[in-house]
């Protein structure tokens, strides 16, 4: 076991960052030959700098909590909600029924031909991540993320195992004893726990959850719901405990797409070099101050760098490894408060009021710009699309393919005929009966084979609750030839009992 | 670059990996160590890839794999869970009579949609994908059946085919040659084929004499075909009336037929299909539309 002291040494140089230079100063020479020399062993892969986060309490901390709390009881408990949708349909309120290809979400059922709504979601999703980056950055990034939220509930269970961040990070340099082996076991038997439980709550969107939970714990269940389980448990384990911060730097697309649509405008987590620059201790800065030089209200203690969880230093300016969830605001503010200095010293701002400030200019928020009001927008139209088609979705449905092989056949006595595959869909969830029709041409006969045929151009058809129907359809003509090779013809079905009606579209070909 | 000093690039202040090209240096962005770490697992994964399947070629074969996997198998197996999959619907199958099987909705899907699939394999060849027909071969679709279009005659026909080597297979007559056999001569030929294309208002020559064909049909071809020419299912005559050719409608074709004859042949299918997918193809080509009852 090394001594204390030499280890908290290393705690505190672990973190800080050898080149020390403000947002807007550049890199001079010193600086440079400085770097030469620390960069001697630099290698062509970056072993992992492990970040032991201090625990913080705050407005943005609070925040977190909170969206923690909200999204993973979503998460955990939807698949537990039913919704009553009568006898021919499954009672749970949000279900991928894969098998039986529906998509089930409280009043809402979607077939897979209607995958369009998904798409609609997309676009949806997208627009409102890139609105929130308009108004604040990585929001996303910093609150809701799946991977942000686990790691912070990873993070949570780590720190009542191996305690906040100058405990945990001495006793990983102690040797190994039955205490740290404990702490360390317990964590891992916890993280485990939690990783499971995910897999398994993923698992029951997919079946019916109550069934699902009691044939997972009988060992009835199928293979597959076993495999998820397992590959979601190892991906959350290894995800949310053990790659965190590697996640954002170097898996995922949207930092690098988020830094491309990103304008000055934007509020970000960041330094208020304006009020903090020159940094230095406290005494230092208050020495400067008597002497009426200036000093600015960082006192270097680091700790917005402690807190952050992916261990960037937000003094640098904003930059990739960032993630804004707010965190060094929270710290800072208290030691502001502490000192007795205006808290903020670290916000949601942006660099151009700093500029700004710097010129004794007022600073300038505008949320309604083009960019902002383009994107909600967007979200406004294709919402609204998405929402009328939606209320006015149909129940039923009707398709109609011509034969490619014979195109028309003529029969003994002169007569032509064309072949159709219809289908029509029932979307609602009780069988109707609904009357089918062909139109288009003066002398028609409509024949459904295999059905009991209707009269001349009609023809009665049955079909199941939440089903669609395949039937093949012979439309004739007596005349001796229609008027032109091709004539187009209208298909159309009628609920027997609502009259609802839906129709399609095709031709009738002749020699 | 001989230097053991790394080169700093003056603007971003990040180290280069002293690879030059033209002047221009290659700055030096290190992944993660863990990602090279997955680099090599995945080629631990390929070592264990090549043990467990088909991997390496050999001079005559190849190394199969300890788990002795092989596509041919997996083809096999999905198509036995196939089988089981449909087992319910075939045995119900089996057990029904072809008007059953019509009658029954379910059914009647279940035997167009396996009916569909052996048509294309059998039956396309010869019959076209929809059934429409070539020369020589029947169009499906339409209601023209010189060997009968009830379900029962079509699964006769597909089970023990026309002319076929099968001991149940309908031969009926075969259509003399005619000319070749010196039964008619080219000018007699000639007379009766413009008499027969002028029950069907179809033109023949300006000036044949008609009265002279209609006693030539009658001596010759009334026997199979009928005095009105309407055919004969026993025999396998072909309507003579009724506007469909199954050669064409040419006047030569119809020349053609008479002088050398004609003795369409399908083959039997009974042995080479099973019983139930007979069944389902007589079930398809009947919903063709053109299917008697």
């Amino acid at each position: 076991m090394r001594p204390i002291s030499d280890a908290a040494v290393e705690l505190s140089r672990a973190e800080t960052p050898p080149v020390r230079s403000g947002p807007n100063k550049p890199v001079d020479a010193a600086v440079d030959i400085e770097a030469v020399e620390s960069l001697e062993d630099e290698k062509l892969y970056a072993a992992r700098r492990k970040i032991y986060p201090q625990s913080v309490a705050g407005t943005f901390r609070t925040i977190k909590w909170v969206v923690l709390a909200i999204t993973l009881s979503i998460y955990y408990t939807v698949p537990f909600l039913r919704w009553d949708r009568g006898p021919n349909a499954p009672n749970q309120a949000v279900l991928v029924d894969l098998p039986n290809r529906r998509f089930y979400f409280f009043f809402i059922e979607i077939w897979p031909q209607e995958v369009y709504y998904i798409t609609g979601l997309l676009i949806l999703a997208a627009m409102t991540l890139f609105l929130m980056n308009a108004l604040a950055g990585r929001v996303w990034c910093g609150y809701l993320c799946p991977q942000t939220v686990w790691t912070d509930l990873f993070q949570a269970i780590e720190r009542r195992f191996e305690g906040d961040r100058r405990e945990h990070f001495l006793r990983d340099r102690e040797s190994w004893t039955m205490d740290r082996l404990a702490r360390a076991g317990g964590k891992h038997v916890v993280w485990l726990f939690v990783a499971w439980w995910t897999g398994g709550a993923w698992v029951l969107y997919f079946a019916d959850a109550p069934t699902l939970v009691r044939d997972l714990a009988t060992l009835q269940a199928p293979l597959i719901a076993y495999a998820w389980i397992g590959i979601l448990t190892f991906t959350t384990y290894t995800l949310a405990g053990h790659m965190r911060e590697q996640v954002c730097l170097y898996m995922c697309p949207w930092p690098r797409i988020q830094a491309a649509l990103i304008d000055e405008h934007a509020l970000n987590v960041t330094y208020r070099y304006d009020r903090g620059e020159p940094r230095g201790s406290l005494k230092k800065n208050a020495a400067l101050r008597a002497q009426g030089r200036p000093a600015g209200d960082c006192i270097d203690c680091h700790q917005c760098v402690h807190v952050c969880p992916t261990g960037v230093d937000i003094r640098n300016g904003s930059n990739l490894g960032c993630i804004q969830c707010g965190l060094c605001i929270d710290a800072c503010d208290a030691v502001m408060t502490k000192l007795g200095f205006p808290k903020r010293l670290i916000a949601y701002d942006t660099d151009l009021n700093i500029r700004l400030r710097q010129q004794d200019k007022p600073a300038v928020f505008k949320p309604f710009r083009l960019r902002t009001l383009l994107y909600a927008a967007m979200i406004g139209v294709v919402g609204a699309i998405m929402l009328h088609t939606l209320a006015t979705r149909s129940t039923e449905g009707l398709t109609v393919i011509h034969d490619r092989n014979p195109l028309y056949v003529r029969l003994k006595d002169g007569e032509l005929r064309n072949g159709f595959t219809v289908r029509i869909l029932n979307k609602a969830l009780e069988t109707r009966s609904f009357v089918l029709t062909v139109e288009g041409l003066s002398d028609i006969d409509l024949k459904v084979v295999g059905e009991a045929a209707g009269s001349g151009r009609m023809t009665l058809i049955t079909v199941g609750p939440d089903q669609t129907h395949e039937l093949r359809a012979l439309v004739s003509t007596y005349s001796t030839l229609p008027t032109a090779a091709s004539m187009p013809l209208t298909f159309r079905i009628t609920d027997v009992k609502t009259g609802a009606k839906a129709s399609a579209a095709d031709h009738f070909f002749g020699p | 670059m001989a230097d053991e000093r790394v080169e700093v690039d003056r603007v971003t202040g990040t180290a280069t990996t002293g690879h030059v090209w033209d002047d221009i240096r290659e700055l030096n962005t290190p992944l993660p160590r863990w990602w090279l770490w997955l680099f090599y697992l995945t080629i631990i994964w390929a070592i264990g890839y090549w043990v467990a399947y088909p991997a390496w070629p050999l001079v005559s074969s190849f190394s199969r794999g300890v788990l002795d996997w092989n596509s041919r198998q997996a083809v096999v197996s999905d198509l036995d869970g196939l089988k089981a999959q449909r087992a319910p619907m075939v045995s119900r199958l089996e057990g029904a009579n072809l008007q059953q099987i019509v009658a029954d909705t379910a059914l009647f899907d279940f035997a167009r949609a396996q009916g569909r699939t052996a048509f294309a394999e059998n039956c396309a060849a010869c019959h076209g994908s929809g059934g429409a027909g070539a020369r020589g071969y029947p169009n499906l679709n339409d209601d023209k059946w010189i060997w009968g279009g009830t379900l029962t005659d079509i699964a006769q026909t597909i089970r023990h085919g026309i002319r076929a080597e099968d001991e149940e297979t309908r031969r009926g007559v075969t259509m003399p040659a005619f000319g070749r056999n010196g039964m008619l001569t080219r000018a007699q030929i000639e007379t009766v084929v413009d008499y027969v294309r002028s029950l069907n208002r179809l033109p023949g020559e300006a000036n044949a004499n008609l009265a002279l064909g209609k006693q030539i049909y009658a001596q010759n071809c009334a026997v199979c075909h009928g005095d009105d020419a309407k055919g004969s299912r026993e025999k396998g005559a072909p309507n003579l009336s009724d506007g469909i050719w199954l050669y064409g409608a040419d006047r030569a074709i119809m020349i053609d037929g008479l002088w050398n004859g004609r003795g369409g042949v399908m083959p039997a299918w009974a042995g080479r299909l099973d019983e139930v997918t007979i069944k389902a193809l007589a079930v398809y080509v009947y919903s063709f539309g053109g299917g008697e009852n």
